[in-house]
């Protein structure tokens, strides 16, 4: 059982939503597409539900053609990031549905419909309607409606987005249990690198209509192949640092350089673009070969346990993630410290030269 | 502002008698809408020599003779039946016909929808007084004339528009992924139309439907030029009413009572909706 993409191309008005894509997703794997607000996620799993032709390409499944087969007849579920349900029909209805449509036996139904109620806590408001729910349930209704149909591809966009913090926390770790045991086909779109890795399974960044890169989620947010990969798939997204490389010293800034140590020393001179994700700056010395940055403090924003430091190094825009509380003072200078083995290093054009040390150890 | 007015009438001093500002004219504007509606109701009760003698505020010499006079007089009640016919007919022709075509503007883009939907409305800018001509002159002509189908479809012509951008407005808050989830759920277009989509915008198919309910049964120059004796609605036999003896002004005063009646009904019945028609559902 397997979905694929063939070239598959998607625009409308004459701009590209959807540049051309190859894509082959396996039976009973979670399928991530990360990216941010309009890079083509949700135009993707249109195509790919087929609720949407594409304009270009095939879509395959389980070796036949489906490209522009009627939405009715394809084996898809889909949850929007709307919580969206059948307002007239009660809670067991909406989720039986589905089932009643494909003609199934009623007792069936019936015991299909507590089952899947039961495993997403919808027992006590089976006879309510939807919109006397609270969000939460209302898209475990949903939820419970897309699985107990049994399809072989299940499309979840943004399912999470518009619930609270716990909520979401409390669904983000009970959607892969619920859907694992089916052996369907996941894809799961979110904007938050932390979801993906949560999530596990594949994952597949997108950029711009593109997807930069497919992959097993641990290896893509390691080893990312690209600048735009790693930007998409970091939040805060990745800092860069423009440097060039000349004997032993890098070059960056007005003027600075430092000594070339850990991965750069093996580099080529030249010009690079060096990338390190926030959590990775250091406000106080820790390795012996750390790289130390005079930057401007601009903005600091507080969590709680941790600080957003947002700063200012020669024009390039940094953000540092670090434990803790500090008192630090804005628009004073404020020294950071970057450990070699935590930068990736990129050529001008964006592909990863060599990846961070730190990643190729795990 | 009310407690402005608590504060003056307070400060007032004491012995003058506090005059209820928003008493009277809440009165007066009662007793300035409804005394045509009362006159009528009490014409309605009493008999032609009282009408046209005396003045009287109510019904000195009490009588139903005029209602019983439109009741069982086949002139007169026939224009009802042939009214709520037709009426009846316009409202479901309309409905069926701007139920797709509202969902087509809501869901879908296509050349020159802006300005289909925009056409739409200009129908109801000209007075149906243009239309009576051609109308007639068609219908004579097809041998449609003095039908209850020929007003309707006549009437349809104002209704469809008002419908059309009715239902629009109540479609267009419904969101489009009901639509996509029904399809993928295994919905065909009909099935999604009818058990899920229809009772989302309940309120606005009754609201649409009474706008065309209103609308058809208050006209009157089209249904009366159209028709002659076999579809002659109500108003117009109101119209042709002035016998040899002169008016009778009880029964007439009583099928204006019987005329209201039909139109009271229908709005206690979609009250609740009502403001939101009026705002062609874009609340």
């Amino acid at each position: 059982m397997t979905l694929e993409l063939k070239g598959v191309s998607k625009s409308v008005d004459g701009q590209t939503h959807i540049h051309p894509t190859d894509m082959t997703l396996e039976k009973g794997t979670m399928n991530v597409l990360l990216g941010p607000t309009s890079s083509g996620k949700t135009s993707l799993m249109r195509l790919m539900a087929g609720l949407d032709v594409p304009n270009q390409g095939q879509v395959i499944w389980q070796g036949t053609d489906v490209t522009g087969m009627r939405v009715q007849d394809r084996k898809v579920a889909m949850v929007y990031q709307q919580f969206i349900n059948y307002p007239s029909m009660t809670v067991y209805d909406n989720i039986a549905s589905p089932m009643k449509l494909l003609g199934l036996d009623r007792g069936d139904i019936d015991t299909r419909v507590r089952e899947t109620a039961e495993l997403m806590q919808l027992t006590p408001m089976l006879d309510r309607k939807p919109l006397e729910l609270s969000g939460g349930q209302q898209q475990r209704c949903a939820l419970a409606r897309a699985l107990v149909k049994n399809a072989g591809l299940v499309l979840l966009d943004e399912p999470l987005a518009n619930l609270d913090y716990k909520l979401r926390e409390e669904l983000r770790v009970e959607i892969p249990k619920i859907f694992e045991a089916s052996g369907a086909i996941f894809v799961y779109a979110t904007t938050e690198p932390e979801e993906a890795l949560l999530l596990g399974g594949k994952v597949a960044t997108l950029w711009e209509g593109r997807i930069t890169q497919f992959g097993a989620t641990p290896s893509v947010y390691r080893q990312p192949v690209d600048a735009t990969t790693a930007r998409v798939f970091s939040d805060p997204p990745m800092n860069f640092l423009q440097i060039a490389k000349k004997g032993d010293r890098i070059e960056f800034g007005d003027g600075q350089s430092t000594q070339a140590t850990g991965g750069f020393a093996k580099l080529a001179d030249g010009r690079y673009t060096a990338g390190f994700r926030p959590n990775h700056l250091e406000i106080g010395q820790h390795a012996p070969d750390a790289m130390q940055f005079a930057t401007k403090l601009t903005v600091t924003e507080l969590t709680g346990s941790e600080t957003f430091i947002h700063l200012d190094h020669f024009g390039e825009r940094w953000v540092g993630l670090i434990h803790g509380v500090h008192e630090l003072s804005l628009g004073a200078r404020l020294d950071v410290w970057l450990d070699p083995r935590h930068v990736y290093i990129f050529a001008p054009d964006g592909t990863l030269v060599a990846p961070a040390a730190y990643a190729l150890a795990a | 502002m009310a407690d402005m007015t608590v504060n003056k009438a307070s400060s007032r001093p004491r012995g003058l008698p506090r005059i209820n500002s928003r008493l009277v004219v809440m009165t007066l504007y009662l007793v300035f809408l409804l005394l045509p509606i009362y006159w009528l109701l009490n014409m309605s009760f009493k008999t032609n020599s009282e009408i046209v003698s005396t003045f009287s505020l109510w019904p000195r010499d009490l009588t139903i003779a005029n209602y019983i006079t439109i009741l069982t007089d086949p002139a007169w009640y026939t224009g009802y039946i042939n009214s709520i016919i037709y009426v009846s007919l316009n409202t479901v022709i309309s409905l069926a016909v701007a139920l797709p075509a509202a969902y087509a503007f809501s869901r879908y883009n296509f050349m020159g929808d802006k300005h289909l939907f925009f056409w739409l409305l200009t129908n109801r800018m000209a007075p149906p007084a243009v239309f009576a001509l051609p109308f007639f002159q068609l219908y004579s002509s097809v041998g449609l004339f003095d039908t209850h189908i020929a007003v309707a479809l006549a009437h349809t012509l104002f209704n469809v528009p008002l419908a059309v951008w009715i239902l629009e407005g109540f479609m267009r808050g419904v969101p489009k992924e009901i639509d996509e989830t029904a399809y993928i759920d295994g919905y065909g277009f009909g099935k999604f139309f009818v058990k899920i989509f229809m009772p989302l915008i309940a309120s606005g198919i009754g609201v649409a439907a009474f706008f065309c309910f209103m609308f058809s049964w208050v006209e009157l120059l089209l249904s009366r030029t159209l028709t002659s004796v076999d579809a002659k609605p109500i108003a117009a036999t109101m119209t042709r009413t002035v016998g040899a003896s002169g008016v009778d002004w009880g029964v007439l005063a009583a099928a204006g009572v019987l005329t209201i009646l039909p139109g009271a009904l229908v709005i206690y019945f979609v009250r609740n909706f009502i403001a939101k028609g009026f705002a062609l559902g874009r609340v």
